[in-house]
């Protein structure tokens, strides 16, 4: 019985072992590559750099383009900016749907729910025909606003939910104390949401960091392409060119996989927690 | 005004209390409603207009929808649009699906070592950018590499190889089976909740009355996890109705070879903002944006009304 139990758990760790690995492998290999010299990218693909054929030729290169730095700043401030408005308007507008009972409460919330399950992709040709009336083509308040429009239903639905947690005797001791709706919101509620936000802003970021879709509609070119359509619009460019292909990629992986290793307890945790219902 | 519903707190005139209501929903509202709900509906108005060469517009009924289905300028690239999208979805719910399935079996059995550096390694790659995904995978599968063919070699399938991603016949299936080696997190882990939320009665029940951890995650968990199964489908059919990004990176706009990988996504790309083939026409993309939107639409109303009601009648 022992030995079977044990034969059987090993079974499973080689299972998930054997899986892992395939996950893995290709994202390795392209970062291993990536410190190697051209002749050694070929010759031996499968093994890690060495002395001899370790070089930075390649991100010399992605670095010597002066324009991925600042694609790295444009992406940096798109997702800063979109998480920072979604997470404040979208936990005001939560606050007022879950505090407040008024006549359009549950219309409202519908209204909102279309666009967790509709995607917004889907109205492109007015969109960008309204981002160009509004002057903003090529702009990244442009792909701000959108991503934005784009957060914030799942972000309500999450804050909400998270509202209705909090004990009603908190709000009504502030408002026994005097305390405006407005302070009650920002001094007691807005500090109290810290973790739901946390798991908003995980949800928020990474959609909008690997987007290539808007970028490429609304600011294809003028300096304020996102990290994730500069490196595609790079490799289209040097596709021949391995060591700068290989390094470009593992720039746009590297900060990604660090993110992920800091947050994935928080994002794994968010995930398990509210996504099935 | 009603009162009473409205009314909502002592002390405060009506005047002040709709004041502050505009201040907390307004900028969600504007926002929401200016940059997501009106393009989605501008976008279905413009796909009943005909846009005339002098750039003024005429109502056009569904005369656009018609042309789109019948006329064989449109309607090839359509039906093979809609035919590839429909593979690239079979693919997800086959393969995808099953494998995120099996995974989170196994990750919810109880006493599993290494658990947490198991589920969060196999999820990394849905962390990355699709963009980045399509590259890797293009320079893995490239013939120039040689990564692939010397690893089949390895494995005496050296005969095997062949340019996947080049050829009309495999290169949907390549593509279809990368994204599902990407997204495999996403069933994963939503499944993976599902299974740790049954409770453990039922299990120590089912171990009791002797069946075994295969048969009693097959008869007694599988069943328990119909509904996450089917937001889990729901998901996919929208994210693959969708899809647009891993096409456009791995085989450009004209979804090559010969539109052999040619999806909604990509075809809604090239009407829209033309190609070297055409020029971009806001009448038919908006139509087959529209088109898009149904298919879509469909999809989630089997999932609302059919699937999920059902599984509501059953469980429990």
């Amino acid at each position: 019985m022992i030995m079977h139990k044990r034969a059987s758990a090993l079974a499973v760790h080689t299972i998930l072992t054997l899986y892992t690995v395939l996950a893995l492998a290709p994202i390795i290999l392209v970062i291993m590559n990536s410190f190697k010299e051209r002749k050694a990218i070929f010759a031996s693909p499968l093994k890690p750099p060495t002395a001899e054929t370790f070089s930075l030729i390649g991100y010399e290169k992605v670095f010597g383009d002066a324009s991925i730095v600042s694609y790295y700043f444009n992406s940096i401030a798109v997702t800063g900016g979109t998480i920072f408005f979604t997470l404040l308007f979208g936990s005001m507008a939560a606050w007022a749907l879950a505090e407040y009972k008024f006549r359009w409460n549950t219309l409202l919330a519908l209204y909102l729910s279309i666009g967790i399950m509709v995607p917004i992709r889907l109205g492109s040709v007015a969109l960008i025909q309204l981002v160009a009336q509004l002057n903003l083509i090529n702009t990244l308040s442009a792909l701000v606003l959108v991503y934005v429009a784009q957060n914030l239903p799942l972000a309500v639905f999450i804050l909400s939910e998270f509202i209705n947690q909090i004990p009603k005797d908190l709000r009504e001791a502030a408002r026994c104390d005097g305390l405006s709706e407005y302070n009650i919101f920002f001094h007691i509620i807005l500090p109290l949401l810290r973790p739901a936000m946390a798991t908003v802003a995980v949800f928020t970021m990474i959609p909008v960091w690997n987007d290539l879709w808007f970028p490429l509609l609304l600011a294809p070119t003028g300096g304020k392409q996102t990290i994730t359509l500069g490196i595609q619009q790079f490799l289209g460019q040097y596709i021949t060119d391995w060591n700068s292909v290989l390094s470009a990629l593992s720039t746009a992986i590297i900060p990604v996989l660090v993110l992920y290793v800091v947050f994935s307890r928080q994002l794994i945790r968010g995930l398990t927690s509210g996504a099935v219902k | 005004m009603a009162s009473g519903s409205d009314a909502g707190l002592i002390g405060v005139s009506s005047r002040k209390y709709l004041f502050m209501l505009a201040f907390f929903l307004l900028p969600a509202l504007l926002i929401y409603s200016l940059f997501s709900i009106y393009p989605l509906l501008a976008t279905i108005y413009k796909s009943l207009y005909l846009r005339q060469p002098d750039g003024s517009s005429v109502f056009n009924g569904l005369g656009n929808f018609h042309t789109l289905l019948t006329d064989t300028t449109w309607s090839v690239s359509f039906w093979n649009a809609m035919k590839n999208n429909f593979m690239f979805f079979i693919i997800h719910m086959c393969v995808q699906n099953p494998i995120g399935i099996a995974l989170a079996g196994l990750l919810s059995l109880p006493q599993l070592r290494f658990r947490a550096a198991y589920r969060t390694l196999i999820f990394m790659p849905t962390m990355l950018s699709v963009v980045i995904i399509g590259f890797t995978w293009q320079l893995i599968l490239s013939p120039l590499w040689g990564i692939s063919r010397t690893l089949l070699q390895g494995v005496g399938l050296g005969a095997w190889f062949a340019p996947w991603l080049g050829q009309e016949s495999t290169a949907l299936i390549t593509v279809s089976l990368i994204s599902v080696w990407q997204f495999v997190g996403i069933p994963m882990i939503l499944i993976y909740t599902a299974l740790l939320a049954i409770p453990d009665e039922l299990v120590d029940a089912a171990t009791v009355d002797g069946l075994n951890q295969f048969q009693t995650f097959f008869w007694v968990k599988l069943p328990l996890i119909l509904p996450a199964i089917g937001l889990v489908s729901v998901l996919t059919f929208v994210n693959n109705f969708n899809a647009f990004d891993l096409i456009y990176a791995m085989k450009g706009a004209l979804a090559g070879p010969n539109f052999a990988t040619d999806i909604m996504g990509t075809l809604f790309y090239r009407t829209f903002f033309g190609n070297q083939l055409q020029l971009g026409d806001i009448s038919m993309g908006s139509t087959i944006a529209t088109m898009m939107f149904l298919i879509i639409l469909i999809g989630v109303m089997i999932y609302l009304f059919l699937i999920q009601r059902r599984i509501q009648r059953y469980s429990f």
